[in-house]
C-alpha cells in the first residue's frame, strides 16, 4: 500500500513544473476533497433548479433579478483584471506584467466561465438559452452582453490554452510545445480583441440597468445610445479587476506560504489600478450628483425617495444612504492608498486597498441589481423583502469552489507564476 | 389591419399608427370587488397555486391595489386601483416600451396596428429582464408548472394558450378577442365595431368603471373620455384623466379618473406636495 502510494506520488510529481515544490499529495487531495464537496452541494442545487424550476429560489415577481444576477455582474467585474492586464501587457507594453498575466487570465477564465454557468441556471427555460442569439433583439443590452461575453470567453480560452499546454509533460510533445509557442506569438491580437470585447460587455452590463427608463433608480443619461453606467461599469471593471487579481495573488501566496510574484510587478499593477480607481471615483461621484439633483427632479422625484420608507438592509441607517456611502468610500480609500508609493509598498495597506477595491465593484453591482429591484416606483407600491434560498446560495458558492479547485490544479501542474522558481529556490 | 380602418396616421417614427387600444378606469366607480381579476384569470387561463397567500409569486394580470389617504377617521378614505398592463408606447409613443426594448430574444413586441404589447410565450426563455424594466410590475413569471384543478380543465379557454413554467406573461388586453372579432369583421368586409372587441375585465366590472376601446377612434368612448368631448360637451365634470408615472415617459394606454385630489396625486410622484415619507398613500394588494 505504502509502496503504491509512493509510486503514485512519484508519478504525480512528474507533472509539477520543474524546480518548484508542491504540497504533499495527500494534503492536496484533502484540499480538493473539501472544495469538491462544496462544489457537489452547488451542483446538486443547480440540478434542482434545472429540473424543478426557479421555484427553488426565493426570487419573486418583485425580484426577478436577484442574488444570481448580482453574482454574475460581480464576477465579471472582478474578472476584468484579465482584459485590463492583457491590454496593459500586450498592447500598451507594460512588460513587467508578464509575470502576473497568466494568473490574471486564469482568474478571468474562472470568473467568466462561472458567469456563464450562473446565467444558464438563472433563465427560466435553459433549453431555450440559444434564443438570445437566434432571435436577437439588437436594441437590448442583454443581447450585447450575450454576444460579447460569449466571444470574450472564447478569447479567454485561447489565452488559457497555452498555459495548459506548458504543463511539463504536455510540453514534451512537440505539437503541443509548438502550438503553445505560436499562441504566445499572436497573443497580442487576442489581448486587443479581448479588450475590445470587454469594453462592450462590461459596458453593456452597466447598460442593462442604465437603460431602464421605467426604473428611475437605475436610469442614467445617455451618450449616443449608451447610458453613463455603460462607461462606469467598464471603468470600474478596469479599476477593480486588477485589485482582485492582486488580492487573489496575495491569498494564494498566504496559502502556499510562498512569494509568487515580485513586489515591483504587484506595485506596478496596483499603481495603475489606483489611478483608475481615483478617476473612477470622481466620475462615479459626478454621475451620482447629476442623477440625484438633475435627473431625478426631471422625473418628479427626489434623491430621498430612494432612502426613505424602505428596509434598513437596503438603504437607510439613521437617514444616511449607507450603501451609497460605502460604495463611494470603497473606491476613494483604496484609490488614495494605491496612488501613493508608501501605500503600495506597505503590505497591510496594499491588502486593505485591494480588498476594498474588489468590494467596490461588488457593492456597485449589488446596488445596480438589488436596489434597483427593491425601490418601489408607484407611490402606492410596497417594499418587498428578499432573502435567497439555500439553492441560490449553494449555486452562488459553487463557482467559488470551482474557482479554488481550478486555481489549485493550475498552480500545482502549470507554470502559472514565472517568478516562482527564482523566488523560491528548492 | 388597423391601417384599413380609415383613421390611421403616420407617426413621427415612420410607423403607420392604426388603432391604439386603451382603457379608462374610473376610480370613483371602482368598488374593489375584484370581479375584473377573476374574469381576467378565467378568460386567460391563468393558473392558480394551492396556496395563494404569497402574492409575490402569484400571477394576476389584472391586480387591484388598495390605496388609502393615510388619514384617521373621519377623514380616512380608500380607493381601489385596478392595474392591468399599461401597454406603454414609450417616448413619443414610438413603441419603445420599457419591456419591449430590453427583451433580448424579441419575445415581447409592440404592435403599431393596435398599440398592444404582446408576449410570445414560446420564444421567451425566462431571463426576466422585462420584469425588471416594468415600473408597474405588470409582468409575471411562471415560477411553477401551470396547474388547474381537474374539473376546471374543461373550462379552459381554447383561444388562449396555457403558459409553461419558466416564462414571463402579462395582460394582453384579451388579444384573442381582438383576433376573433377582426376575423369576423374581415370576413364580412367591414370595420370593427367598438362593442365587438372588449376585454374580459371591462365586461365583468359590475360598476361599469372600466371603458375600453380605440384611443385613436373618435367614435369610441375612450377617445371621448380622454379628450373630454362627447357631442361637443365635456363629460368629465372637471375631472382630468391621468396616467400612472407619466413623468417617466412610458406613455401608458391606461387612463384613470378620480375627483379625489389625493388619488390623482398618488398616480405620479411629481404631484406630491411634500416629502414622500410624509404624504405617501399607503398601498396594498387586494
Amino acid at each position: 500500500m505504502e509502496a503504491a502510494y509512493q509510486k503514485l506520488v512519484r508519478l504525480e510529481s512528474q507533472l509539477h513544473p520543474e524546480g518548484v515544490q508542491r504540497a504533499p499529495l495527500w494534503q492536496f487531495v484533502l484540499w480538493l476533497g473539501f472544495f469538491g464537496t462544496v462544489l457537489l452541494w452547488g451542483v446538486y442545487a443547480m440540478f434542482l433548479c434545472w429540473f424543478k424550476g426557479l421555484n427553488q429560489t426565493n426570487m419573486n415577481d418583485y425580484y426577478g433579478f436577484a442574488l444570481w444576477i448580482w453574482a454574475d455582474l460581480a464576477v465579471i467585474a472582478v474578472g476584468g483584471g484579465a482584459f485590463f492586464t492583457g491590454l496593459l501587457r500586450y498592447v500598451i507594453g507594460k512588460d513587467p506584467l508578464k509575470y502576473i498575466i497568466n494568473y490574471a487570465v486564469l482568474i478571468g477564465f474562472i470568473c467568466y466561465s462561472s458567469a456563464l454557468l450562473i446565467l444558464a441556471i438563472d433563465i427560466g427555460q435553459p433549453l431555450r438559452g440559444w434564443f438570445i442569439f437566434w432571435h436577437a433583439n439588437v436594441h437590448s443590452m442583454l443581447t450585447e452582453v450575450a454576444f460579447c461575453l460569449s466571444c470574450y470567453f472564447g478569447v479567454l480560452c485561447i489565452e488559457y490554452i497555452p498555459l495548459v499546454l506548458e504543463n511539463r509533460k504536455l510540453d514534451e510533445i512537440p505539437f503541443f510545445h509548438h502550438t503553445a509557442h505560436n499562441f504566445h506569438e499572436v497573443m497580442a491580437i487576442f489581448a486587443a480583441t479581448g479588450a475590445f470585447l470587454s469594453f462592450f460587455h462590461q459596458g453593456s452590463l452597466g447598460g442593462v440597468a442604465g437603460v431602464l427608463f421605467g426604473r428611475p433608480f437605475a436610469y442614467r443619461p445617455e451618450f449616443y445610445i449608451w447610458p453613463t453606467t455603460f462607461f462606469l461599469f467598464t471603468w470600474s471593471a478596469a479599476a477593480c479587476g486588477p485589485c482582485f487579481t492582486i488580492l487573489v495573488t496575495k491569498i494564494t501566496e498566504a496559502i502556499t506560504r510562498k512569494k509568487l510574484v515580485k513586489d515591483n510587478v504587484v506595485e506596478l499593477l496596483a499603481k495603475i489600478a489606483g489611478w483608475m480607481l481615483l478617476t473612477y471615483s470622481i466620475a462615479k461621484i459626478a454621475d451620482t450628483l447629476y442623477w440625484g439633483f438633475v435627473m431625478l427632479p426631471k422625473h418628479g422625484l427626489q434623491i430621498t425617495d430612494f432612502y426613505t420608507n424602505a428596509s434598513l438592509i437596503y438603504t437607510k441607517l439613521g437617514g444616511v444612504p449607507w450603501i451609497l456611502l460605502i460604495e463611494i468610500l470603497c473606491s476613494v480609500i483604496p484609490a488614495l492608498i494605491l496612488v501613493s508609493k508608501k501605500g503600495r509598498q506597505s503590505k497591510p495597506a496594499l491588502v486593505v486597498a485591494v480588498l476594498l477595491g474588489s468590494m467596490c465593484a461588488m457593492i456597485n453591482r449589488w446596488v445596480m441589481v438589488l436596489q434597483v429591484m427593491a425601490a418601489p416606483i408607484m407611490t402606492f407600491d410596497q417594499f418587498a423583502l428578499y432573502f435567497p434560498s439555500w439553492q441560490e446560495l449553494a449555486t452562488t458558492v459553487l463557482p467559488v469552489a470551482y474557482g479554488v479547485i481550478l486555481i489549485s490544479l493550475s498552480h500545482r501542474y502549470l507554470p502559472v507564476f514565472p517568478q516562482e522558481r527564482e523566488l523560491n529556490p528548492v | 389591419m388597423g391601417e384599413t380602418q380609415g383613421h390611421g396616421h403616420q407617426e413621427g417614427n415612420g410607423h403607420a399608427q392604426g388603432s391604439k387600444y386603451g382603457m379608462v378606469i374610473d376610480l370613483d366607480k371602482c368598488t374593489g370587488c375584484g370581479a375584473c381579476m377573476v374574469a381576467c384569470m378565467a378568460e386567460n387561463n391563468v393558473p392558480t397555486k394551492p396556496d395563494e397567500t404569497n402574492k409575490l409569486d402569484t400571477i394576476t394580470w389584472m391586480r387591484v391595489f388598495k390605496l388609502s389617504n393615510g388619514k384617521a377617521f373621519p377623514e380616512a378614505e380608500t380607493c381601489y386601483l385596478p392595474r392591468p398592463c399599461m401597454h406603454c408606447g414609450g417616448k413619443h409613443d414610438a413603441g419603445h416600451s420599457p419591456c419591449v426594448s430590453v427583451c433580448p430574444a424579441t419575445a415581447t413586441d409592440y404592435s403599431y396596428k393596435t398599440g398592444i404589447v404582446s408576449q410570445i410565450y414560446t420564444r421567451c426563455f425566462g431571463c426576466r429582464y422585462c420584469m425588471g424594466a416594468c415600473p408597474y410590475k405588470a409582468r409575471y413569471f411562471n415560477w411553477w408548472d401551470p396547474k388547474f384543478p381537474a374539473d376546471m380543465k374543461e373550462y379552459l379557454s381554447p383561444d388562449v394558450s396555457v403558459r409553461m413554467r419558466g416564462i414571463v406573461e402579462k395582460c394582453s388586453f384579451c388579444f384573442h378577442r381582438y383576433q376573433r372579432a377582426m376575423d369576423r369583421a374581415f370576413y364580412e368586409g367591414r370595420e370593427l365595431e367598438e362593442h365587438e372587441y372588449q376585454t374580459a375585465c371591462t365586461q365583468a366590472c359590475p360598476a361599469g368603471a372600466i371603458t375600453f376601446g380605440d384611443l385613436n377612434n373618435e367614435r369610441h368612448m375612450v377617445h371621448k373620455v380622454v379628450n373630454d368631448k362627447h357631442e361637443g360637451h365635456a363629460v368629465l365634470q372637471g375631472r382630468k384623466p391621468f396616467r400612472l408615472l407619466e413623468e417617466l415617459d412610458t406613455n401608458p394606454k391606461v387612463y384613470y379618473l378620480s375627483a379625489r385630489d389625493w388619488v390623482v396625486k398618488a398616480g405620479n410622484a411629481s404631484l406630491r406636495e411634500t416629502s414622500p415619507a410624509d404624504k405617501k398613500p399607503s398601498g396594498g394588494h387586494h
